[in-house]
């Protein structure tokens, strides 16, 4: 059997587990809702508006750097398990690499995006 | 007496049975989940009041004394009583999102655990991309936290999802690049390859120096901020964010993000032991002791910095990552690369 048959099994057992103990919370919880207690928690007072806001945050320029830098390191993981046979062009080669993806970062840096406010 | 090989045991007499190989497997595996499930949900109760004895001593009080021997009995009290309350779903909230956030954080958690090894051979399946599966499969987690900051329908709620997610963001690409010098030395990304790399004391990675240490700092910072401990716990803060993401939720729903928290504290301190302490390796003692203490030992680490350490500023705490961390790995991973390719630890 594949392997990352595990990963499936484990997908499937995991879920049915969290969905059972609910069930059983289920069996022996009460339930009493009524309109106030359903309200959205808003330091005790009435909730205004929707909690679905617009607000400024700077959520994006950190998600976009991350990008980056993730898909940097998917390919530096291959890079360093067969590092043993590349020898030393290899290792100027993604040191090229990282210094020009790290000029990125600094670019940012320098330009204040880096900043959360 | 090591317990591979009461499992070994078990698989054998099942294959002996006369079933066909597929179920098994199949049978096998599941076997293991529910096990993996039972260890977790143990070491979690254990961690909750470890932490809570920890914290207490720390600040010279007793914490939990009356339940059993020295409280130890407190977390199995809180369990029950968390089952035994009402679970509020307040009327606004995007039901199936609200519904699945503590489900994907549990099971995101739960995942990693297929790759790492608790003893020798102690491994559900030994995937020849090991590290990196795990690595993936906990960032699963951002996915829960935005999940449950937007379906909550609340400011908290929504604030406190978005700044873990921003926080778990940054310190991912700090942890990824610490580990990879530590693949690129063992040569291969599977678990119990690298821990075999490090058979004796003196190869262990953490002590390679320069870059050994320098990458387990790196990591055990990073995972702290991972976990959203203190004194990276700004989106839980309680004072201003009244606990953030999770503040509309109750009942075993509340319970799951509460496990998922401890197992991934849990999950960091393993990789880290697996990674630079050796993992199972060590005399006398069966592996699977060594490995739970190693690991321990870091858990009290964590809780440590937890009582001792200030909680940071939200922008210092970007700031600590991007213009911090991030070029100190990649220059630890650099010298790892010189190092390497001039054979200096041939060991």
């Amino acid at each position: 059997m594949n392997e990352y048959a595990a990963v499936l099994i484990f997908l499937f057992v995991g879920i049915g587990v969290v969905l059972f103990t609910f069930f059983l919370a289920r069996l022996v919880r009460p339930s009493n809702p009524y309109k106030a207690k359903n309200q959205n928690y808003e330091c005790a007072e009435p909730p205004i508006g929707s909690g679905w806001i617009q607000f400024n945050n700077r959520f994006y320029i950190f998600a976009l750097i991350f990008v980056v830098f993730d898909v940097e390191a998917i390919f530096l993981f291959p890079w360093a398990v067969a590092f043993g046979q590349l020898g030393l062009y290899a290792l100027i080669e993604m040191i090229i690499f990282i210094v020009i993806l790290l000029f990125g970062l600094f670019y940012a840096w320098k330009k204040g995006v880096l900043k959360w406010v | 007496m090591e317990l591979a090989n009461i499992f070994k045991y078990l698989y054998q007499s099942l294959a002996n049975s006369g079933l066909p190989q597929v179920w098994v497997d199949i049978i096998a595996l599941v076997a293991a989940g529910l096990i993996v499930f039972g260890v977790l949900a143990v070491i979690a109760l254990f961690l909750v009041w470890w932490e809570r004895k920890v914290s207490a001593h720390i600040q010279q009080r007793f914490g939990p004394m009356r339940t059993g021997w020295h409280g130890v009995l407190q977390t199995i009290a809180d369990a029950i009583k968390l089952i035994q309350k009402e679970d509020i779903t307040p009327t606004n909230v995007d039901r199936p999102v609200f519904y699945w956030a503590p489900i994907i954080a549990f099971v995101a958690a739960f995942l990693a655990y297929i790759a790492i090894p608790f003893g020798k051979g102690l491994i559900v399946s030994d995937l020849n991309i090991g590290i990196l599966f795990i690595i993936a499969i906990t960032t699963f987690t951002i996915i829960s936290l935005l999940m449950a900051g937007w379906g909550s329908n609340n400011k908290y709620a929504l604030l406190g999802g978005m700044r873990s997610a921003a926080q778990v963001v940054s310190y991912e690409v700090p942890m990824v690049v610490s580990i990879l010098p530590i693949i690129l030395f063992a040569g291969t990304l599977s678990m119990v390859e690298i821990v075999e790399a490090q058979a004796k004391i003196y190869q262990w990675f953490i002590f390679r120096v320069p870059f050994g240490p320098i990458a387990f700092i790196i990591y055990i910072i990073a995972g702290t901020a991972e976990t959203n401990r203190t004194p990276f716990d700004l989106p839980e803060a309680e004072q201003e964010l009244v606990a953030g993401f999770n503040v509309e939720y109750s009942g075993m729903k509340f319970a799951m993000f509460f496990l998922a928290e401890f197992v991934n504290m849990f999950t960091v301190c393993a990789i880290a032991t697996t990674l630079f302490l050796g993992g199972w390796q060590g005399p006398f003692l069966p592996s699977w002791v060594w490995f739970l203490g190693k690991t321990l030992v870091l858990v009290f680490l964590l809780m440590w910095f937890r009582w001792t350490y200030p909680r940071l500023r939200v922008d210092q705490l970007m700031e600590f990552s991007w213009k911090f961390l991030v070029p100190l790995s990649f220059a630890n991973l650099i010298i790892a690369g010189f190092m390497k390719h001039s054979k200096w630890f041939n060991w």
